[in-house]
């Protein structure tokens, strides 16, 4: 019976592999060539120096070679230099007592000010380059917690299975059930939420709602790996289940995990941008693009590109984290790379 | 097929009572006294004050009201408003609306989605293959509601193609614009999921042997390969289905669309937790009961699929 209450990408594509009968329950590390098909001057001729490239090692240098990849870590390292720093970027300080003149309000562009000005008067290329701490803050510390509390529970789910695996299945059904955004506007308005209304209130609230998806996509994979031969060989070695559970079949999870994480980082700063634009998420007087766009969004007919700046720099922000989850999933898995 | 069916609908029930118990308890845990949101403010009596209260069992602990919400499911009685409107009533004039929304937004993103994604697949690595490719990518990483301001200032306000906001009987017509704005994304989806798929499908042994045989290049692409192609996509529109009636929570906004997302966003904010927990118990039986489908939609794509 397939399993289909979450919706992921991979596992229908996982599924249409099986059918296929194209992937192997355990995971091959040495591709040996068919005799047949393969001269035998060939066969003999395989190196045997030097120690086989772990995984990582092997998906790293797949990795520096990928353009996509390059172009991507660029683009997230500027935007995490320009949350770090804002300063370096603009002489302006947007929270500064002259940083808003309303004799400005809604002019276009001019040398010093390329962005223009907001209905407020306020230098709009200012508050773009120091609205984007709000929004990588959020971004990266839901990641964080989804990780840690998802990956735990469907790890733990995954590996020991039984009751603990059960209420976890009922407990993701529940929440995949509520979308992310209908839950978090409800949870916003709870008055722990809505009285301390703050970077980390958003990040509570998307990581209550985004662990679920973490936990099945864990559990999926630490089950794939929890039957392995080499984890047989550690339990028999002495190992205690957990242990070789955190030694060796956690490692061996970890790919899955890594690129979802990746592409959700980039959900997540979408969802805060849309909880602000309705009204529900960061209070006003934090700067962060989902404001902006959100208060561009009233001056739409007379002043369009008031709105375009801060969605420009979300959405290229959004994108590098989706080119960098796509350009990884790509090298950890070695089938795609050889070029389906 | 029957069993299996029952043991689906089965499992519907946990999951209906544990999502709506989830909403119950967050909203009741909600500040503003709605009684003073209903008094608007006034001064009122202790003695009104006390029969209000009866009237919503405001005034009974939490696993009683609960308990005489779900009481009340089970007669199909919603319960009343806050202003005194039958919720099943006003959740019977929205949820129409919403429906047909997402119904167009599912279908424009799957037919759409599978010309597309077939045609990239089919030429992967061609230019069409890559334009579709960057396209979807910034697609994804565009927020629905700016792209939804974006298409309401271009194609509404600027061209004056359609109508910039719907008007309260919200026909096919008008909905076509906020239908589009709200599938865009899953489109995005279905393009790349279907193209990976027919990538995987099209070097298989079946599409040889059906090409070795003689038939057209068209039947091998629309029955053989397409066909095997779906089962992913399948999923994902039916897993989507519920998604599009939460991001309807935005789309109706901009576009003024009088349907569930508009009506679900003022409840929640006025706090009318009879309101919440019932459009939400319908997103949830949506939710749950499209991906019944699609699990029925397996058997009918791949024979090889059973249910005992």
């Amino acid at each position: 019976m397939p399993e289909n209450q979450n919706f992921n990408p991979e596992d229908g594509l996982q599924m249409s592999k099986v059918r296929a009968g194209k992937v192997s329950k355990y995971k091959i590390d040495h591709y040996v060539a068919p005799l047949e098909e393969t001269p035998l001057q060939a066969v003999d001729s395989v190196k045997e120096t030097g120690k086989p490239l772990s995984m990582w090692a092997e998906a790293w240098r797949s990795l520096r070679k990928q353009p996509l990849f390059i172009i991507s870590a660029i683009m997230i390292l500027a935007v995490i230099v320009v949350a770090a720093f804002p300063q370096l970027f603009t002489s302006i300080d947007p929270n500064g007592q002259n940083a808003c003149q309303l004799e400005y309000s809604n002019e276009p562009g001019r040398p010093g000010h390329i962005m223009g000005f907001n209905l407020q008067g306020c230098d709009v290329y200012a508050r773009v380059i120091y609205g984007t701490r709000a929004s990588l803050l959020v971004g990266v510390f839901t990641t964080l917690i989804v990780v840690i509390l998802g990956g735990a529970l469907g790890a733990l789910a995954g590996f020991y299975g039984g009751w603990i695996d059960a209420i976890l299945a009922r407990l993701g059904d529940i929440f995949f059930a509520l979308p992310l955004i209908l839950g978090a506007i409800i949870v916003m308005q709870l008055p722990a939420f809505r009285e301390n209304r703050s970077v980390w209130t958003v990040i509570v609230t998307l990581a209550i709602f985004g662990w679920p998806q973490l936990a099945r996509i864990t559990r999926g994979a630490v089950i794939e790996a929890r039957d392995a031969d080499y984890v047989k060989a550690s339990r028999a070695l002495g190992l205690s289940k957990f242990k070789s559970l955190v030694k060796h079949v956690l490692p061996n999870s970890l790919a899955p995990i890594i690129v979802v994480a990746t592409v959700n980082l980039g959900v997540y700063i979408v969802a805060e941008a849309t909880l602000s634009f309705l009204g529900v998420g960061l209070p006003g007087e934090v700067m962060s693009w989902g404001n902006d766009i959100s208060l561009a969004q009233q001056q739409l007919r007379s002043n369009p590109m008031m709105l375009m700046w801060p969605a420009l720099f979300l959405s290229v922000t959004v994108l590098s984290f989706i080119m960098l989850g796509d350009a990884v999933r790509d090298a950890l898995d070695p089938k795609a790379r050889k070029g389906a | 097929m029957l069993s299996f069916m029952l043991k689906r609908i089965a499992q519907l029930i946990p999951v209906f009572i544990g999502a709506t118990l989830l909403v119950y308890f967050l909203v009741f845990a909600t500040p503003g006294n709605p009684i003073e949101a209903l008094s608007g403010g006034k001064p009122m009596s202790d003695a009104t004050r006390a029969a209000l209260e009866a009237q919503y069992n405001l005034d009974k602990p939490f696993w009683v009201q609960y308990g005489l919400y779900l009481k009340n499911l089970l007669t199909f009685d919603l319960g009343t408003s806050f202003s005194g409107q039958e919720v099943s009533a006003m959740l019977g004039r929205a949820f129409p609306v919403t429906a047909r929304l997402a119904i167009l937004a599912l279908l424009i993103e799957g037919i759409f989605g599978i010309i597309f994604g077939v045609i990239a697949g089919m030429r992967k690595g061609k230019w069409f293959d890559s334009t579709i490719l960057i396209a979807s990518l910034i697609v994804i990483a565009v927020p629905t509601f700016v792209l939804g301001f974006v298409l309401q200032f271009v194609v509404g306000v600027k061209l004056d193609l359609v109508k910039p906001t719907v008007s309260g009987s919200a026909t096919w017509g008008e909905l076509f614009l906020p239908a589009l704005v709200l599938g865009l994304v899953s489109l995005a989806y279905v393009v790349r999921l279907t193209r990976t798929s027919v990538i995987e499908n099209k070097s298989a042994d079946f599409v040889r042997t059906a090409t070795a045989k003689g038939l057209s290049r068209r039947r091998v692409i629309t029955v053989h390969i397409l066909r095997n192609s779906l089962i992913p996509v399948v999923t994902f529109l039916g897993a989507d289905l519920g998604g599009l009636m939460g991001g309807a929570i935005v789309t109706e906004g901009i576009f003024n669309v009088p349907g569930v997302g508009h009506l679900l966003y003022q409840a929640i904010q006025k706090g009318e937790t009879p309101t919440v927990v019932a459009v939400v118990g319908v997103l949830v039986i949506v939710f749950v009961v499209a991906n019944l489908v699609v699990d029925m939609l397996y058997a009918l794509l791949d024979p090889r699929i059973r249910y005992a």
